[in-house]
């Protein structure tokens, strides 16, 4: 899977990306204010932003890639290197850590055979943590993809992925 | 004004500047990063904490950061207090977490912002004892080298080169105490003033990388105060020299000239100074049986035997060995040096400075100007440090709301976040797309005549007096009366030109624009290509077509050609006819070329960096270099092998040659006091070019002898070759180093500044020969229109700031960055020829052979007929204009490097 | 009119979905707008709020009506920069232990979208922005489609409710990082660039997103907003117990019987929250200590519980009310541990702007870590109180810092045995989890 997603030929941002990017900059005053919406763009049609998105996306906002990849690897949301389909993020802030967090990301590793940070073998999840989700009353919790799971007790786990 | 109180001390500053700067400008040790004399405040780095007092009772203060505290009457402040200072101390703790202990290893060690600092605030127990992040560094070309793990995260080095110098490759990546100062990946940092970094970096992650090549402590490097020889603008440098060899340059502050920043030809072309193209000794007929008294014997001789002796000048020699020649061969046979459109364009412009009434800036005042035209020039590639100074002219619009807001000018992120429509107009009028068309309101593209013409348009819209052009578009007429309108509600309106696309008419008309502008603070500035090009049209001489007559008619027999490689100025040809039909060709040069190689005999010459003399630059500032190191024998000032042959001259010194060129021009009579002569004192003793710390005296040369040298006599100049004396207070141009108690890196600039970004205390160095006066009348020649003609292209060579400057190309990092050879081309043009990018073009004058073969590049913005050729090769420098050529494709099988063959 | 006691979350049922624009109208919904644009002037309104006595509610507590006076009006046809001013809604609620904002953006959107209508209305402000979190997708799909149901009624657009007033509300997604929430930072991801804050002065009601005025609140305060125009200044005052107006979102979590979120008056004494509405603390557990209002306000004991929930009272006693929403420590979760936690936060959400925070933070943890293992010298915990005092509030650029240290500064004040107990040798009894 993890050389497959290498294996794609950039051949450019897509029609649809690009209007969705246009469509944007409408919003603002200034073309680089589109710059991270761009890279969510992108990374909703591919998972995530390689070099090659990221140089072409920084084209279209008259950027150059280094302002760009200023502005990427400041948020900790746009991925530039490769996730699963899915990614788990489990919350580590502090009412979901005094609750549980470590052992519900124990048990998420564990299950998928994975690293926190890596992709599963067949390229469906990737595992991070992420600070608090603002569902602190239903501690733990995880968000699989973009569903919110709340009371996430550790013999839950396989369910979650069930969904 | 305010009075303020600093530990008990009364003070009196401006209302409203950083408390910073004036803390540092009344002398007081008050450290910092993130803030930078020329770049203003952000508050970043915490580091310059004090303790403010809220009125006369408050006993407890609290802390402000001082670069961000705008001074106001009456305000109480301690720098010495405890929590100041403890939390200055535990601040650099901070900062000193991650940064290696590599100082010994460090080529920023002894000239170091931060060990300065450290020291400064008392660090100096470690209690941290986790591990040290590290980070892995970059290639970003020969220019300079990255350490990251020594970044201390100041941002000082993004601000510069994005905000100030308008780069957009150097990025900071990442977060928390995570971040990246790169590039997206490695390669050359592409912006013109990368070399900066190494000064605004306070500690060693950009360092100078053809200073690594052969590395010398700052205390170790001997130094005399000097000015770049690479382009007309003349920025004031410091080169530094050990065993003989020139090892850096740095930026000499200069408050009028070129501030706190040099270009990257001025820092980085100082090669040619080691280059084994030296010519070290005197070679008559190639052979080097000749010794120098020998030498100058046969000179002496030549002109009392020669049937007739013509000398030719230099652009890139002083003013003094100019002045020998010309007194040596007598005045009736000198002769510049320049080829006819050099010399039209030279003395047109000194007319124009000399009579105009219309005042010349210096850098520093073009950075006020309030809206700007540039006329006909690319002034990144052909007087970098200007581009500069433009960019920051480019903001006083923001400024000017930024007032209205009450944000101070130095709340540097805070004016930069004004993003507003408001912009200063900044206007450029060139062949095609230059490096500053970022921050111009509008642009121009079109041949010479065309620029002129809309020069003229503009004049005539702004003084219906002035001439108007014909059968001009619509387009054009409403440029016209858009960027006249600008200019005349514009304050302190400027125009810009010069040499460079080789037009009289663009330099009239941009004369005519700044004559029919209505403010009373205009300002006009030319660029001009060499170091003393003003100085030798102030001279004045004849040109080099009538000493090519002189000899090629038999007129006189014998030639003495100072520093100048007639090559560049004309066509092969003609310069081979004119050395094979003088008798005796005697040529005087640092560096071989093909002039030198046509000599009968060969005089080796000093350098800037071994000699002195004066220069005068485009603004007309006449300054004085010295020299940093004493050349040996037999190679000797291009002043000192004239002098030596004029048997029975006065002049035994440099102090004397100037003094007599001062007495024998009426505008040049100021240089006599540009610098303090050889008879200066200070203290009673001369100024050492050596700091106090300099090491390894007594033993550097024992390989040689060891016995101690004396060191070398200097009777020319106030310096010494010896450390004994002091450098602290003498006049700014005799500066030799900058340095203080406790500041050790280029940062100690603010103890010799009046008020920080002032002027150097005493004066900033340099003697302005020209003020405005006078009121020349309207030029009226105006050229018809450019017509593209079928078949036919009008070659325009473009500058490039490495490249096409003789002397620069001839160290290696300027080398490597000179772009390739190639033609640029308008698209439609490159249809029509039926070639693409890449696809080789033969380039032919008309009903001759080819001259050259190169790829193409297209251009969307260059005009059609326009045929661009970076100006990078010597062969470059004589295609003139407006020469037009013929173009063929080359079969792709014959595709192979390019060729030149002229 | 119904729950006028209650007016934030009287749409919000646990049996009930979320409120749709049917609902919220039926309970009033767009009727402060209605008013607003017709009968008062933009100055009146700012008036009514700045009397209302409403305080920011994302953590700092500024006067809402005070804030946008501040706005220069300008001359309604000068060609001045000022004549374009923008309203920032901060969403982007991503302090540990906070989940107030989400809640009202999923189950009563229009609520909010009404607020930043008259909002700016009352600064005279014709684009506004929602900054939203990126990872409340739910909030981000209520919203659009709520802000398409209030463009086809008329709420929103050119001539909104027949008057003079147009607005455009643009919903932008963040990429994540709590420093975005800081105001000056929020403008800076807002223009597409690196969340650093900015200096203030200037302040963002006079220079913010591209140097305009901007006004920038928070999700709750501006859900008052519709209400205080709506029912008047007066009744709002009075729905506060104390000195302090309004009602405020409180919430709890950690340990309690039933964690959660409620709309209570202002004031409400802290016991009430956690003894009456959380239930008290999950049996086997004794409250040791708690965060009054999120991760960046200092620990409160329980001889604090009697204090009043509201801005003064809380800070009175040495802490913030912050975001109001409570974390709960209990006698079974070591103190020493869950400073770590928020330091561990904390260190990685600086954004890496100003030495004592980037560098700082990172040190504390550290020497937490150590401590923790067992490394730890009793000299660390001079070095610890050494950052806190570095790191105090106006030694750093923005406040994330200081807030950073308000945990750890409490807790070493009312901890410091447990610090001690790791240094000496005897490692803590009680785990996490
Ligand atoms: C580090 C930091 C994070 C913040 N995060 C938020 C946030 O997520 N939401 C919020 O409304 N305010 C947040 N704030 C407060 C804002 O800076 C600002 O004060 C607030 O949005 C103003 O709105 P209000 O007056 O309505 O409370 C944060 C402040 C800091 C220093
Ligand atoms: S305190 Fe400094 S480093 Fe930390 S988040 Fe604020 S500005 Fe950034
Ligand atoms: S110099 Fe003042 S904060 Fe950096």
């Amino acid at each position: 899977m993890k050389e497959l997603i290498e294996k794609q030929k950039f051949t450019g941002l897509s029609a649809a990306e690009v209007e969705e990017i246009n469509a944007e900059i409408s919003h603002y005053e200034d073309k680089s204010a589109v710059s991270i919406e761009a890279l969510k763009i992108v990374q909703k049609y591919r998972g995530w932003v390689s070099d090659e998105c990221l140089i072409a996306a920084a084209e279209l906002l008259d950027m150059s890639p280094a302002q760009l990849e200023g502005v990427a690897t400041f948020y900790n949301l746009i991925y530039r290197q490769p996730v699963g389909k899915t990614v788990i993020h489990y919350c580590n802030s502090v009412t979901c850590w005094m609750l549980g967090a470590e052992k519900v990301r124990q048990r998420l590793c564990e299950h998928l055979h994975v690293e926190l940070g890596e992709m599963s073998d067949d390229g469906a999840y990737t595992v991070l943590p992420i600070v608090c989700l603002g569902a602190c009353d239903h501690a733990p919790v995880v968000m699989v993809g973009k569903e919110l799971c709340l009371d996430v007790i550790e013999n839950t786990v396989s369910e979650i992925l069930g969904r | 004004m305010a009075t303020i109180e600093i530990d008990g001390k009364h003070y009196e500053a401006q209302d409203g500047q950083s408390l910073l700067a004036v803390c540092l400008s009344f002398g007081l040790n008050l450290p910092y990063f993130c803030w930078h004399p020329a770049m203003g405040s952000v508050g970043a780095c915490r580091q310059c904490a004090v303790l403010q007092y809220q009125n006369p009772e408050d006993k407890r203060g609290r802390l402000v950061m001082a670069c961000m505290t705008p001074v106001a009457d009456a305000m109480r402040i301690s720098i010495e207090a405890v929590p100041a200072s403890q939390f200055r101390r535990e601040n650099i703790e901070l900062l000193m977490i991650n940064h290696p202990h590599d100082c010994p290893v460090c080529e920023e060690g002894g000239e170091c912002h931060l060990q300065d600092m450290t020291e400064m605030s008392g660090h100096t127990f470690r209690r941290y004892r986790g591990q040290k992040r590290t980070h892995a560094n970059q290639y970003l070309g020969p220019f300079i080298n990255h350490e990251m793990n020594r970044c201390i995260a100041c941002y000082r080095c993004v601000r510069f080169y994005d905000d100030y110098a308008g780069g957009n490759d150097l990025q900071v990546f990442g977060m928390h105490n995570n971040v990246y100062f790169g590039r997206f990946e490695e390669g050359a940092l592409e912006n013109e003033f990368s070399g900066n970094l190494v000064e605004v970096c306070p500690t060693g992650v950009f360092t100078d990388r053809t200073f690594s090549a052969h590395y010398a402590r700052k205390w170790d490097l001997q130094t005399a105060p000097s000015v770049c020889i690479h382009c007309g603008l003349g920025c004031n440098t410091a080169p530094g020299e050990r065993y003989g060899q020139l090892r850096r340059i740095i930026n000499r502050y200069n408050g009028e000239v070129n501030g706190y920043f040099l270009c990257d030809r001025g820092r980085f072309g100082y090669g040619f100074v080691n280059s084994p193209e030296r010519i070290r000794e005197p070679l008559l007929d190639g052979r080097s049986e000749i010794t120098p008294q020998a030498a100058v014997n046969y000179l002496d001789n030549l002109c009392q035997t020669a049937k007739g002796v013509i000398g030719i000048g230099s652009p890139r020699a002083s003013l003094e060995a100019n002045f020998a020649l010309r007194t040596l061969v007598g005045e009736e046979n000198f002769f510049l040096g320049l080829n006819d459109i050099e010399h039209t364009l030279l003395s047109t412009i000194f007319n124009i400075l000399r009579n105009c009434g219309i005042h010349t800036p210096s850098l520093r005042e073009i950075e006020q100007a309030d809206a700007v035209l540039i006329m006909g020039e690319d002034v990144t590639h052909t007087a970098p440090r200007l581009a500069l100074s433009l960019r920051q002219s480019a903001r006083n619009a923001t400024f000017d709301l930024a007032r209205s807001l009450k944000i101070a000018p130095w709340q540097d992120a805070a004016v930069r976040e004004l993003k507003t429509q408001i912009k200063t107009p900044i206007f450029i009028a060139s062949v095609c797309a230059t490096r500053l068309d970022d921050i111009a309101t509008d642009t121009f593209h079109g041949s010479p005549e065309d620029i002129a013409r809309l020069g003229f348009a503009i004049a005539h819209r702004l003084d219906d007096q002035a001439p108007a052009p014909e059968l001009m578009s619509d387009a054009e007429n409403s440029l016209a009366t858009a960027i006249a309108a600008e200019l005349k509600q514009a304050k302190c309106p400027l125009i810009v030109s010069g040499t460079s696309c080789a037009s009289i008419a663009v330099i009239q008309s941009a004369y005519n624009i700044a004559k029919a502008l209505p403010s009373k603070d205009k300002q006009l500035t030319f660029t001009v290509p060499e170091c003393n090009s003003l100085g030798l049209a102030i001279m004045g001489g004849g040109r080099l077509r009538q000493a090519f007559e002189r000899i090629n008619e038999g007129v006189a027999d014998s030639v003495i050609v100072l520093e100048n490689d007639l090559y560049r100025r004309a066509h092969s040809q003609t310069v081979d006819l004119f050395l094979q039909s003088a008798a005796h060709v005697v040529v005087m040069d640092s560096l071989r070329n093909k002039t030198a190689e046509q000599s009968e005999l060969l005089l080796p010459t000093a350098t800037f960096a071994e000699s002195e003399g004066t220069l005068v630059n485009n603004e007309g500032r006449a300054q004085r270099y010295f020299p940093v190191y004493a050349v040996s024998e037999p190679v000797r000032g291009s002043w000192q092998w004239l002098t030596s042959a004029m048997e029975d001259s006065e002049w035994r010194h440099h102090d004397d040659l100037t003094a007599a060129c001062a007495q024998a021009f009426p505008d040049l009579a100021a240089i006599a006091q540009v610098a303090p002569g050889a008879a200066y004192r200070f203290k009673g003793s001369k100024i050492p070019r050596q700091p106090e710390r300099y090491s390894g005296r007594a033993a550097m040369f024992a390989n040689i002898n060891v016995r101690e040298p004396a060191p070398p006599q200097d009777l020319e100049t106030p310096f010494s070759f010896s450390m004994e004396g002091v450098t602290a207070q003498v006049p700014p141009a005799l500066l030799p180093v900058i340095r203080a108690p406790g500041w050790n890196s280029n940062q100690a600039v603010n103890q010799f500044e009046e008020g920080v970004e002032g002027h150097l205390r005493g004066g900033d160095p340099g003697m302005r020969l020209i003020e405005a006066s006078g009121n020349l009348a309207w030029f009226n020649d105006i050229p018809s229109a450019f017509k593209a003609e079928e078949g036919q292209w009008r070659i325009m060579p473009l500058p490039h700031i490495f490249g096409s400057e003789e002397l620069s190309l001839h160290s290696a990092p300027i080398a490597e960055r000179r772009p390739a050879p190639k033609i640029l081309l308008n698209p439609l043009d490159a249809q029509a020829l039926g070639v693409v990018n890449g696809d080789r073009l033969e380039i032919s004058r008309s009903m001759e052979t080819a001259i050259a073969t190169l790829p193409v590049q297209i251009e969307t913005t260059l005009p059609r007929g326009l045929l661009g050729v970076p100006a990078i090769l010597p062969e470059n420098q004589q295609i003139n204009n407006p020469e037009r050529v013929t173009l063929k494709k080359v079969a792709a099988e014959a595709e192979n490097k390019p060729e030149i063959f002229l | 009119m119904e729950n006028l006691d209650k007016p934030l979350t009287r749409n919000i049922r646990p049996d009930r979905g979320f409120a749709t624009l049917a609902d919220y109208e039926n309970t009033g919904g767009y009727q402060g707008l209605r008013k607003a644009v017709t009968e008062l002037q933009p100055k009146e309104v700012q008036q009514w709020v700045k009397d209302s006595g409403l305080r920011g509610r994302g953590g700092a507590g500024f006067g809402t009506g005070l804030k946008w006076s501040l706005v220069p009006m300008g001359d309604a046809d000068s060609d001045n920069p000022h004549q374009i001013r923008y309203v920032i809604v901060n969403a982007d609620e991503m302090e540990p232990g906070t989940f107030k904002d989400r809640l009202l953006m999923e189950k009563d959107p229009h609520q909010l979208i009404e607020g930043i209508i008259i909002t700016a209305y009352a600064v005279q402000s014709h684009i506004a922005y929602i900054f939203l979190r990126g990872e409340y997708h739910l909030s981000a799909r209520r919203l659009e489609t709520a802000l398409q149901e209030a463009r086809a009624k008329g709420y929103l657009g050119e001539h909104i409710l027949n008057s003079e007033f147009n607005l455009e509300i643009h919903l932008h997604t963040s990429a994540g990082r709590y420093i975005c929430g800081e105001e000056t930072a929020l403008i800076n991801a807002l223009e597409g660039k690196r969340a650093n804050p900015r200096a203030k002065p200037p302040h963002p009601v006079v220079s913010g997103l591209w140097g305009r005025p901007t006004v920038i609140n928070n999700v709750e305060t501006l859900c008052n907003v519709p209400h205080i125009i709506n029912y008047g200044v007066q009744w709002y005052k009075e729905l506060g117990l104390s000195a302090a107006t309004g009602t405020k979102l409180f919430g709890a979590s950690g340990r309690v019987k039933r964690p959660g979120l409620w709309e209570l008056p202002m004031g409400t004494p802290i016991r009430d929250i956690l003894e009456e509405h959380a239930g008290g603390m999950q049996d086997g557990y004794k409250l040791r200590g708690f965060l009054p209002g999120g991760a960046s306000t200092d620990f409160l004991l329980p001889e604090h519980l009697d204090v009043a929930a509201d801005f003064d009272a809380v800070a009175k006693v040495g802490s913030r009310l912050g975001t109001g929403t409570m974390i709960i420590l209990d006698d079974k979760t070591c103190p020493v541990q869950m400073v770590l936690n928020l330091e561990e936060f904390f260190a990685q959400e600086s954004c890496g702007w100003c030495t004592p925070c980037r560098d700082g933070l990172p040190w504390t943890v550290t020497l937490l870590r150590d401590i923790i293992k067992g490394r730890g010298r009793m000299e660390d915990l001079d070095t610890l109180a050494g950052l806190v005092r570095m790191m105090g509030p106006g030694n750093t650029f923005c406040a994330l810092a200081p807030g950073a240290m308000e945990p750890l500064q409490s807790a070493l004040k009312y901890f410091r045995e447990d610090f001690e107990r790791y240094i000496v040798g005897n490692k803590t009894l009680l785990e996490a989890g």
